[in-house]
């Protein structure tokens, strides 16, 4: 019995299975008494946001999948017959179909809030690295699924971007040919689009596991950006942290379902409406709102092979990110100068979504080039440079010091210059 | 500090002005199409079933000789107010292929309500034929297959008018303010008195025109009504729950200096 664990339940079912397979004891340790910062504001909400949306999208998925027809011919129109025939297919589809949006727009405010407060850096660089890998698996994803339909904007997204790998040497045609399985996007493109786009959400639900399992070894970032010193400065995860989220996910869910009750088009595109023709191009072939920064990186570069490595560079930059910054203050609250540039990094980022949506003339390029400029000088020249010329604030002594500092009148010695907590 | 914050502003501002500057045009395009008051489109709206049937006459009496609706069933009809008997009668008006005889023979029949609306050509090289080379589309998503939708229909649909004076029209081609490059294939389909309504409805151009947008917006999004429902039903509840999970929260939170 000498591998036996030692349950602690005292629910004699329970006790038995935890005995033999300590799941339980394994929850309570990380969901229940799992001791977590107890300054986090609202932005630590998102990770939840995003497991709660890709739970939704599965299961949603799943029943669509019970309905629809992976076949050139008969795509369109099983779609067509989700919305109107299936009982309230038309539900099920709008909540699949917004909570792409939904799931992108959580897990960009996810990143920006690990950017804002340094969460990538030691020891959190391979929770990082790993979060990198997960909106990598949620892009092709998000991609292979906006396939399916097999719509005007389907059909020409998916040539548009599966040609992008023609521009690598030699290789090149052969990736496009092997990703087609033939000689133009057809009828095997989109079978092998639907098993991939069902795959990859199981994929990252492994990599979500380990991001999570990561997580919990490192322990949570926090606000600060500073280190957990006592058990004075956390909470036991539940019921503090799920009554915090919950919340969140109140309102995440309703601003939601005012997408998909109200407004279930509003993020599409019109020509998706009408079935794939492969001998009439819309005049715009525009992504999804959520691949226009990059596709405004793509159209910023005049050469198609480099344009295309600064498209997928932007992305695979990240990787590097926590050995780029050298700066070892995590929190940008702590750095004057950092905290201004994070915003510019942004506003170049929401510049070059906007860029996106327009074809590249005029302003459009000049825009997109400095946007694009910037993004990269931004990763590549500034953070290795500032981290070794900013001057950071003093970080406070702990996580309790600022709040019982706040509450109890006046600064501590030795934290005058630490900025006051703003409320969450 | 001061100076990389004004040197920060002296580039962000004139990109934001630019950009906001930029935006205007795209949306003057806009300006083109007319603004009809639609009963659906407001947060709470609904269908006007008049309009619904009315539209749905002139959509059988007119469009349906060039263009399709096949993603329609006769018995969707019930989602315009139609009853079973009408239906029934509708449905059994068309004659529709219904799979062989004994002999093996191609046998013809009244449709039923589980059919799908009968296309007006046998397929896309018969439609061409019939129309001087172009193809009238199928009208089942039209509305939401247009950058404008329902205005964007209506405007197509009351837009015809004379070539301005120098404007060269290729052969065949029609004349319409609202069309982009402004020649459409189509020739002007509806005008004063092309249907006589059931209702006495006075047959104007606009209100056909209303009238077959409204059903041509119900045909795209034949779930909208409910859809609605349910939504404030959703939302009501979300918008409570956060109510409760925020107050538990804070009472949660009461004993905990953060």
């Amino acid at each position: 019995m000498a591998g036996l664990h030692k349950s602690e339940f005292a629910n004699p079912v329970v006790n038995w299975i935890d005995t033999r397979l300590p799941i339980f004891t394994m929850m309570q340790k990380e969901y229940a008494v799992f001791p977590t910062p107890k300054n986090f504001n609202y932005l630590w909400n998102f990770g939840a946001l995003a497991v709660v949306t890709l739970t939704v999208m599965i299961l949603t998925g799943i029943f669509l999948a019970m309905n629809y027809q992976p076949n050139t011919q008969l795509a369109f129109g099983s779609v067509q017959h989700i919305m109107r025939d299936v009982n309230y297919g038309w539900l099920i589809r709008y909540v699949h179909q917004n909570g792409a949006s939904m799931f992108f727009i959580v897990t960009y405010i996810h990143i920006f809030r690990g950017l804002y407060y340094g969460s990538y850096k030691t020891p959190r660089e391979l929770l990082w690295m790993m979060g990198v890998v997960i909106l990598l698996l949620m892009m092709a994803t998000a991609f292979m699924g906006y396939v399916l339909p097999w719509g005007q904007m389907s059909y020409w997204g998916a040539t548009v971007i599966t040609n992008l790998f023609s521009a690598f040497p030699i290789v090149g045609p052969k990736i496009v040919t092997l990703l087609w399985g033939g000689f133009s996007v057809d009828n095997p493109t989109l079978n092998r689009f639907f098993a991939l786009h069902y795959l990859l959400p199981f994929v990252l639900v492994g990599v979500v596991f380990l991001h999570v399992a990561a997580l919990h070894i490192t322990g949570s970032n926090n606000p600060l950006g500073i280190d957990v010193k006592s058990p004075q400065d956390t909470v036991p995860f539940h019921p503090y942290y799920t009554a915090k989220d919950s919340i969140g996910i109140c309102v995440f869910l309703a601003i939601w379902a005012a997408f998909v009750f109200f407004a279930p088009n509003v993020l599409g595109d019109p020509n998706n409406f009408i079935p794939a023709n492969p001998l009439q191009t819309p005049a715009d072939i525009v992504p999804e709102w959520y691949f226009l920064p990059y596709y405004a990186i793509l159209r910023s570069v005049p050469n198609k092979l480099l344009g295309v490595c600064m498209m997928f560079g932007s992305l695979l930059v990240l990787f590097v990110l926590p050995w780029l910054d050298t700066s070892r203050v995590r929190s940008a609250r702590f750095r004057p100068v950092y905290r201004w540039l994070i915003w510019v990094w942004v506003a170049a980022f929401v510049v070059l979504g906007y860029c996106g949506m327009h074809k590249p003339e005029g302003i459009y390029v000049v825009l997109s080039r400095l946007a694009t400029i910037y993004y990269y000088l931004h990763f590549l020249v500034i953070l290795p440079i500032l981290g070794k010329l900013e001057r950071p604030l003093p970080l406070p002594e702990s996580i309790s010091q600022p709040v019982l500092g706040r509450r109890g009148g006046g600064p501590l010695p030795g934290t005058a210059a630490a900025k006051p907590m703003e409320k969450a | 500090m001061r100076p990389l914050r004004s040197l920060l502003a002296g580039v962000f501002a004139p990109a934001v002005i630019a950009s906001s500057l930029l935006a205007a045009p795209a949306m003057a395009q806009d300006e083109q199409l007319p603004h009809e008051n639609w009963s659906f489109r407001h947060l709470f709206g609904t269908f006007d079933q008049a309009a619904l049937q009315r539209g749905f006459q002139v959509y059988a009496n007119v469009c349906s000789n060039c263009h399709s609706m096949q993603y329609l069933h006769y018995r969707d009809l019930a989602g315009i107010g139609l009853t079973a008997d009408q239906i029934k009668a509708v449905a059994a008006g068309v004659t529709v292929p219904q799979g062989t005889d004994d002999q093996g023979n191609p046998k013809d029949g009244p449709a039923t309500p589980a059919d799908q609306f009968k296309s007006p050509f046998a397929n896309e090289k018969a439609a061409r034929a019939a129309n001087n080379g172009a193809l009238p589309p199928d009208l089942s998503l039209i509305v939401n297959a247009r950058e404008g939708g329902p205005d964007y229909v209506y405007g197509i649909l009351t837009g015809f008018a004379q070539a301005p004076a120098g404007f060269k029209m290729q052969d065949g081609m029609n004349y319409n303010t609202v069309f982009p490059g402004h020649q459409i294939a189509m020739p002007q389909p509806l005008s004063d008195g092309s249907v006589d309504y059931a209702d006495k409805t006075p047959n104007t151009l606009p209100q056909e025109a209303h009238d077959v947008v409204t059903f041509l917006s119900w045909a795209a999004n034949p779930e909208l009504v409910e859809r609605k429902q349910i939504g404030v039903r959703v939302i009501l509840f979300l918008v409570f729950m956060t109510g409760i999970t925020y107050a538990v929260k804070r009472r949660l939170w009461a004993n905990i200096e953060h």
